[in-house]
């Protein structure tokens, strides 16, 4: 724990980005390396105000891009300390190269994401472009629907990456502005209990430690390179076990509850959406309203994108009549990634729900209650058909002439 | 759920504005929110900002609202901006402005006929006498707990102070005397 402690409120109103850079104070980080972005910037303001006021014991290093955030980040963990940084967009692009090294190293770092869009054109708002950009890099992928989520899986994070059966960094991502940028009410621990909750940092293979001298980064070919990469997914598909145990504790202490797969109004679901971030939240009020009709509606989300939870989602989405992935990023030439995730994980199972993808939302356009609610019916209508009212995928929210792709 | 939205000009401190008056609605065991568009706007563009606040944890993360009150902090975004946009029969606006309430009224017909739901004051005036810069945001505040009904004066003011905690004690009470001075003003 820092030697200077914070009085919280039990209830602060706080945003995604002061709620990030909270947990980072509170988890006693030694090294923070960042290079400052919009929307996470205020992430890395309001630890360096922390820094300056003395509440924090550990270092925090400006560096001269995001490559370099992240590399201080790689140096600093394998010499044997607890590490974090955050970044947006362009910042999460510049990234990525060292992205793989951190999660090739088993580097158990944490990365306070704020989803924004990827230029061009230039845009700063939120959208999950730059989410589905560091899919395949190794790390730990979570998404946030709130600022009080973010506050309680940043602290969850330090905790799942650096497990002694995990060592696996950590992305924990949340909305540009809709969470970033929101205040709202934030319910807090104090900072013992939540640094007691992370527990002390356990190095392993420390290149600081002079009596084991160790090699990291190393260079392997034929001959070793694919028995690693199979360790290091054998290590994330098996740290699920690590992510619920922690979730568990975590409700154990605080009473709040994360699971792998969210999911709501799902238990008699027989239309569902699929989403990330804040998305399922304003859902929850649809369904509501739904359900008062009478329309069998649910939200259900993978909250842990990766490990990918392909059993659960498969499992909760077995009755389900018709489906919608929305993906809030641009496909790019096929459809979104999460319409492939959800379609590969029901097909080798006895469910043939009517499934559709829809890509919505790019550079923050706003998704509201009332076209939730648009998808909603529908989705019933195509649940009563038993077949797609169009296409496979379909632009909502965007001007102009529709934009409809693939044919059932 | 009471929603709020707020005109104004970037750098008059609308998002402070909103995110204050959300810590000091979240003092009474409210759940609040507090948020802005302003992406990459430049000081003195017109922004809003907005709040929410509801007896229940809020899950809506739309921007798009109906709002129940309209502040316009800047006297000019009162002819410029949309300000009655997607609006209630209910919605009540609160203008700063040096206009008496008929002349502005006079020369907006968006709000001719809602008189009663129409409430001015001279945000800056009050902001430059009591507190010495022309920032609108606290005496915006002050006309709103009048307006609305939701606190006494007192029990604001004192929420407000803990608030503004970390700032010099002359300017707490400059801020204090501004709450008052628009609360007493508005009509």
């Amino acid at each position: 724990m820092n030697s200077k402690v914070m009085d919280l409120k039990k209830i602060e109103v706080w945003d995604g980005n002061m709620a990030a850079s909270q947990a980072f104070r509170q988890a006693d980080v030694d090294v923070v390396a960042a290079y400052p972005i919009t929307p996470s910037t205020p992430v890395v303001e309001n630890y360096a105000t922390f820094e300056a006021n003395g509440y924090i014991d550990g270092e925090f290093v400006m560096v001269e891009s995001e490559h370099a955030a992240m590399s201080a980040c790689v140096g600093a963990a394998a010499a044997g300390g607890r590490v974090a940084t955050a970044t947006s967009s362009q910042g999460f692009a510049l990234m990525v190269e060292v992205l793989y090294q951190a999660a090739g190293m088993r580097l158990p770092i944490v990365l306070a994401q704020v989803n924004r869009a990827l230029a061009a054109p230039l845009n700063v708002n939120g959208d999950h472009s730059d989410m589905y950009l560091g899919r395949d890099s190794g790390w730990i992928n979570i998404s946030t629907f709130s600022p009080q989520e973010v506050y309680d899986l940043t602290l969850c994070a330090f905790k799942i990456a650096e497990h002694l059966d995990v060592r696996i960094p950590v992305n924990i991502n949340q909305d540009g502005f809709m969470s970033s940028h929101t205040a709202q009410n934030i319910r807090t621990l104090d900072d013992k209990t939540a640094c007691d909750f992370i527990g002390p940092y356990k190095a392993v293979n420390a290149m600081l430690d002079f009596s084991k001298p160790v090699t990291h980064g190393v260079q392997t070919e034929e001959d070793w390179h694919f028995e690693h990469k199979a360790k290091q997914h054998d290590a994330m598909m098996r740290s699920r076990k690590v992510i619920d145990e922690v979730f568990a504790e975590f409700k154990e202490l605080t009473g709040r509850e994360y699971k792998a797969v969210e999911s709501y109004g799902m238990e008699d679901a027989e239309v569902a959406i699929v989403a990330f971030g804040t998305t399922y939240e304003t859902a929850k009020i649809v369904v509501d309203r739904l359900k008062e009709e009478g329309i069998k509606a649910g939200i259900i989300s993978p909250r842990v994108f990766r490990p990918f939870p392909l059993e659960d989602l498969s499992a909760q989405l077995q009755n389900v009549k018709a489906i919608a992935c929305m993906d809030r990023s641009a496909p790019g030439g096929s459809v979104g990634a999460l319409y492939n995730e959800i379609s590969g994980a029901l097909f080798n199972s006895p469910a043939r729900p009517v499934l559709s993808n829809i890509i919505y939302g790019l550079g923050g356009r706003d998704m509201t209650v009332s076209t939730l609610t648009e998808i909603y019916k529908d989705l019933v209508k195509e649940a009563q058909s038993g077949k797609l009212n169009g296409t496979i995928q379909r632009f909502v929210g965007v001007r102009g002439p529709e934009l409809n792709y693939y044919n059932a | 759920m009471l929603e709020i939205r707020w005109h104004s000009r970037a750098g008059q401190g609308a998002v402070t504005g909103a995110k204050g008056l959300a810590s000091v609605v979240a003092e009474t065991g409210k759940e609040v929110q507090a948020f802005a568009f302003y992406g990459s706007a430049k000081r003195g563009a017109s922004m809003t900002a907005y709040n929410r606040v509801d007896d229940k944890p809020i899950l809506n993360h739309e921007k798009y609202m109906k709002p129940d009150y309209v502040f316009i902090m800047d006297p000019g975004l009162a002819f410029t901006d949309d300000f009655t946009a997607n609006s209630k029969e209910s919605t009540k606006y609160i203008i700063t402005t040096h206009l008496s309430k008929a002349e502005l009224i006079a020369q907006i017909p968006e709000i001719q006929e809602m008189e009663d739901r129409v409430f001015v004051l001279d945000c800056f005036t009050i902001a430059l006498d009591t507190i010495g810069r022309a920032i609108p945001n606290t005496p915006m505040l002050g006309a709103f707990i009048k307006v609305s009904g939701m606190f006494e004066l007192k029990e604001f003011q004192e929420s407000m102070k803990s608030v503004l905690g970390k700032l010099s004690q002359k300017i707490i009470d400059a801020n204090m005397v501004a709450i008052e001075r628009a609360y007493n003003e508005v009509h």
